[in-house]
């Protein structure tokens, strides 16, 4: 009798235990790759009502059984692309933020392509530019003769 | 001239670069006066039915009292019975309230439809395009639509029936 009820316990927990979804994520493993809608902050230090209430969609996700994956698809099916944390690209500081770092790498290449010139050629000259301009021929020669009066009356 | 070079080209960037953040922050929403604007005509999903869309223009014709509220929202939760009542009297007019989420999901919205007994239409705002091009900074915030699509009216508070019926009937 005994024997015949612990086989009747273990025939209907069976099929209950199996109907539990394994974790297949956890939930700071998925919030801290997605933001609050609300406050665009990282979800996993987002404080708001709003953010609970994706940290709860999410939680009701991995108890499904969801992969990472899936549930970022699925928050992108009910928020949008935006709760990815990635410009959308249809506002005007999304267009700056996808816009400005393109530039100013383009500023840099085009910097470089004006100076990198400008460089190799200071290094061909072997730096050679004179240090003061060249005489004219008549202070050339004035020159020469106060250094021979000079050397004249320097003795020994 | 060679001396101007990087300077120029410096400064020309930091003129660039200042004008285009104005740029995005002019086009911000934020408050922001609506009322004479045309309504944004988006398509959006509707609640509870998948694959289903639909946009203001489905409306045309009709005054719309467009309310925009999200079910985590307190001030939302407490307005919702003054929504719920006024429907049939609009109805009854001609008009209707239509109700779009803002940063909900399905099935929080979907359970604060039922909690509430929503009797209207509830389309989902999934991208927030559609309130940013109200102006929507929070929720809930209401606006009034005529017949033609125009906001002829806008409440960024929680609603009362004083509003909604001024509103409605000016806009008749």
């Amino acid at each position: 009798m005994r024997r015949a009820a612990l086989l009747a316990v273990l025939a209907l927990a069976g099929p209950a235990g199996a109907t539990a979804a394994t974790p297949r994520t956890s939930l700071p493993d998925v919030e801290d790759e997605v933001i609050c809608v609300t406050c665009n902050v990282p979800l996993t230090i987002a404080e708001s009502a709003e953010a609970d209430r994706e940290r709860a969609f999410i939680r009701r996700r991995i108890a499904a059984g969801d992969t990472k994956d899936e549930i970022k698809d699925a928050l992108v099916a009910q928020y949008g692309e935006r709760v990815l944390g990635t410009p959308a690209g249809d506002s005007g500081i999304d267009l700056a933020a996808c816009l400005v770092p393109g530039l100013v790498v383009l500023g840099g290449l085009a910097g470089l392509a004006v100076a990198l010139p400008r460089w190799r050629r200071r290094r061909t000259d072997g730096g050679s530019e004179p240090l003061a301009p060249a005489l004219a021929p008549a202070d050339a020669r004035r020159l020469d003769e106060e250094l021979a009066r000079f050397d004249a009356e320097t003795p020994g | 001239m060679r001396r101007l070079t990087v300077p120029l080209l410096a400064g020309g960037a930091a003129v660039a670069l200042v004008a285009l953040l104005a740029f995005g922050l002019l086009r911000q929403g934020g408050g922001g006066d609506v009322v004479g604007r045309p309504a944004p005509a988006t398509p959006l999903p509707v609640l509870g039915r998948p694959g289903v869309q639909r946009s203001l223009a489905a409306f045309r014709g009709r005054v719309v009292v467009v309310n925009v509220f999200a079910s985590w929202c307190g001030p939302c939760r407490a307005e919702a019975p003054i929504l719920r009542s006024e429907q049939p009297r609009l109805q009854a007019r001609g008009a209707t309230v239509l109700g779009v989420t803002y940063n909900d999901n399905e099935d929080d919205a979907t359970a604060f439809v039922r909690r509430h007994r929503l009797g209207f239409p509830i389309l989902r705002d999934v991208d927030e395009r559609f309130s940013r091009d109200l102006g929507v900074v929070g929720v809930p915030e209401t606006f009034v639509v005529d017949r033609r699509g125009r906001v002829v009216a806008a409440r960024r508070a929680p609603v009362d029936r004083a509003f909604i019926r001024r509103a409605v009937a000016e806009a008749l």
